[in-house]
């Protein structure tokens, strides 16, 4: 297993540097200057000194000035292994914006992200597997179909217009106030509060943001679960136990619920990017500072050392995902090798 | 992405021999089995019809909501201004000098027969500033008196556009890599399978909205980006149905008479590889227009001054009293997803054959 595991890490290597590879042409061969950004935006001292003697010349003196700090003036192969060199010793440079480390931006930012995405993650797979099992024991009923079809209007549901709907109609506004706009925490928050209030304050921030990064993967998952479910319980196995005299609730709760867990495993890996995505979306709406939120700024102010990183750490957080649902895959299926998995 | 509404990955097998109805079966052609397995789901037969009506006002926008009458009787003179608008657009024709510049809605005509909603999407009227809907503005208006509805109508043509197109970029691209790889296998397939790879693992949505932030803000370059970063599933699996195609028979007598690769691929694979991708393209109009209305939404893509979906909707996150902004583009955005969504199922269901004769 553990050479399997350094194999399987090794291969992460050429990917990484792909996805590198891209985010840099992405963010280096796209029209407007981060310098010319800076300069017309007033974020660092250039603007004013040229000012004051008007002089256009000073305005290109500084931005020149500005860009060989940050080595931007240099050909881009250059740049890239720069920025590849200082990868190994996990720098990612300095932001544009205030001239912080970017590694401590995210290290800071992190845990919101995380915190989010793993409540989420909870949720999708607390309400997909009790009611994928449920449709799948009552196949074409009424509560089947009604559940399908729930699922389905549940995909669609765009996740800007739930957002919107919620922030409109139950987060003050106009109508109700059942839950706050904006932030993780109540702006009169004191380290002194009892700890009961501390969490019942958080679990109110996050409630909402939690929900809606969740509904379409529960809704697509619990038709897995029922797919899954209504393959293992057509096998013979099942027939078997059932004349033996187990009762129903035994045979799908322990025989047939175990295996069609299996595949639920695997799609673990392909919600977590999808997640990533969608706290670019909440955490805009929600005004909740994590990764999604100084992704989208960075963006706009074309912060590219911060972009650069996050690309990198969320397509490495997706492999690690993947690499992760293959080695439980196989711990809970014993059918399956280490290495000798098919692609 | 999260996984899909149902089956996802599954539809390959499931779809997969289906492709191959055109050589059995009674001489019956696949789509015409496909369209009459199709018709048996009411309800995505009733999802369809909703769609094509959804086309139909993209197509029809300007017939529906315009600031120009369809007919205007003027000084004794007959106009057709809807009509003579496009032929002016064309360059074919011009306006008369009375009628050039004129707000058709306050000329003093004799006769005037407007459309149903008398407004263009971008029809600017800041003395109506957050209407709720009522009497003229059926939906509202927004913050600057724009009325909603006529940028519901006109909002249609751009989200179904990038649908459309995306998926079209997506569908080149997919169907092209996936086709090279699994028809000639080995290093071409190492190469672009790790180039799928790379894709699958690129956070999607990031890399968009970095895209079209750092480009010019334009309907078609969203349309590009949102295409160059969807065609992952498409090519995957159509790099699948090659595989498993590339060994049947046919293909070695077609390969063994000497008909060159590129006709094999194209003439002989392609036609039964992409009964199962369609699925997928389908599914996709409805991913690329959730997209766009993301990005719209975000304040990034299309051009600020077009009224979207997505637009419109951002208005209500800092005007939170102006409900309708908030209910009605997104309830045009969840139709219409909805509407793809289910005539994608109910193709997908067409095209099991396991399914066959059931129902």
């Amino acid at each position: 297993m553990g050479s399997y595991i350094v194999q399987r890490l090794a291969l992460l290597v050429p990917t990484l540097i792909g996805i590198s590879l891209m985010g840099f042409l992405v963010t280096r061969l796209a029209p407007g200057d981060p310098a010319e950004l800076r300069a017309a935006g007033g974020l660092g001292g250039a603007r004013e000194a040229a000012l004051s003697r008007g002089k256009q010349s000073a305005v290109d003196e500084a931005m020149a000035q500005w860009r060989a700090q940050y080595g931007l003036d240099r050909p881009l192969h250059v740049q890239y292994g720069i920025w590849l060199k200082n990868l190994v010793t996990l720098d990612f440079g300095e932001s544009f914006k205030d001239n912080q480390p970017v590694w401590n931006k995210i290290l800071e930012r992190l845990p919101v992200t995380i915190k989010l995405n793993i409540f989420s993650i909870l949720l999708v797979y607390v309400i997909a597997i009790p009611l994928g099992i449920y449709s799948a024991t009552h196949p074409n009923s009424w509560s089947d179909q009604t559940a399908t079809f729930g699922a389905f209007v549940l995909f669609a549901v765009p996740l800007v217009w739930a957002a919107t709907m919620a922030i409109v109609f139950i987060c003050g506004g106009d109508f109700l106030y059942l839950f706050p706009p904006a932030g993780l925490t109540s702006l009169d928050y004191a380290p002194d509060w009892p700890w009961w209030e501390k969490v019942a304050d958080q679990a109110w921030h996050l409630f909402l943001p939690v929900v809606l990064l969740s509904y379409d993967g529960f809704a697509g998952l619990s038709r897995y679960m029922r797919a899954s479910m209504l393959e293992v319980l057509s096998q013979d196995y099942v027939q078997v136990a059932r004349a033996k005299g187990v009762s129903e609730r035994i045979v799908v709760l322990k025989h047939v619920m175990r295996n069609s867990l299996i595949p639920m495993v695997t799609i673990l890996a392909s919600i977590l990017p999808g997640l990533i995505g969608g706290s670019i979306i909440i955490e805009t709406i929600f005004s909740i500072p994590g990764l999604g939120q100084l992704g989208y700024e960075a963006v706009l102010a074309r912060d590219y050392p911060i972009v650069m990183a996050l690309f990198t750490v969320s397509a490495l957080l997706t492999l690690l995902g993947i690499l992760l649902s293959d080695l439980l895959l196989a711990v809970v299926d014993p059918r399956i090798a280490f290495g000798r998995r098919a692609q | 992405m999260s996984p899909g509404p149902s089956g996802g990955d599954t539809g390959t097998a499931l779809g997969s021999e289906a492709g191959l109805a055109k050589t059995d079966g009674g001489g019956e052609g696949l789509w015409i089995y496909v369209w009459r397995q199709f018709k048996r789901n009411s309800l995505a037969l009733s999802a369809f019809y909703a769609v094509c009506l959804l086309l139909l006002t993209a197509l029809s926008a300007d017939f529906l909501a315009n600031d120009k009458p369809y007919y205007l009787k003027y000084r004794g003179q007959s106009y057709f201004p809807i009509l003579r608008g496009y032929l002016v657009q064309m360059g074919l024709a011009k306006w008369p000098a009375e009628l050039l510049n004129v707000d058709f809605k306050k000329l003093e005509s004799e006769k005037a027969l407007f459309p149903p909603v008398p407004y263009r999407a971008s029809n600017i009227d800041l003395t109506a500033p957050f209407e709720s809907p009522s009497g003229p503005h059926w939906l509202g208006t927004d913050k600057l008196g724009r009325d909603v509805m006529a940028g519901i109508i006109h909002g249609s043509r751009i989200s179904l556009s990038i649908g459309f197109v995306a998926v079209g970029i997506a569908l080149v691209v997919g169907v092209v890599l996936g086709a090279l790889a699994g028809f000639f296998g080995s290093w071409v397939d190492m190469i672009i399978s790790r180039l799928f790879e790379i894709m699958l693992s690129l956070p999607t949505f990031f890399l968009l909205i970095t895209l079209a932030a750092v480009l010019p803000q334009s309907i078609f370059i969203t349309m590009a980006v949102i295409g160059l970063t969807g065609w992952v599933g498409i090519g995957r699996f159509t790099r699948s149905e090659f595989l498993r195609i590339r060994n049947l028979d046919y293909v070695t007598a077609a390969l063994a008479l000497g008909v060159p690769n590129r006709r094999v691929m194209f003439r002989h694979i392609l036609p039964n590889a992409l009964a199962p991708v369609l699925v997928s393209v389908v599914l996709g109009v409805a991913g690329a227009i959730l997209l766009e209305s993301s990005l719209s939404f975000l304040g990034i893509g299309v051009p600020a001054d077009t009224v979207t979906w997505g637009s419109i909707l951002n208005e209500a996150r800092s005007n939170t009293f102006a409900w309708w902004l908030a209910v009605f583009p997104g309830a045009a955005i969840f139709i219409t997803v909805l509407g793809y969504y289910l005539v994608g199922e109910g193709l997908r269901e067409a095209l099991d054959p396991r399914l066959r004769g059931s129902r």
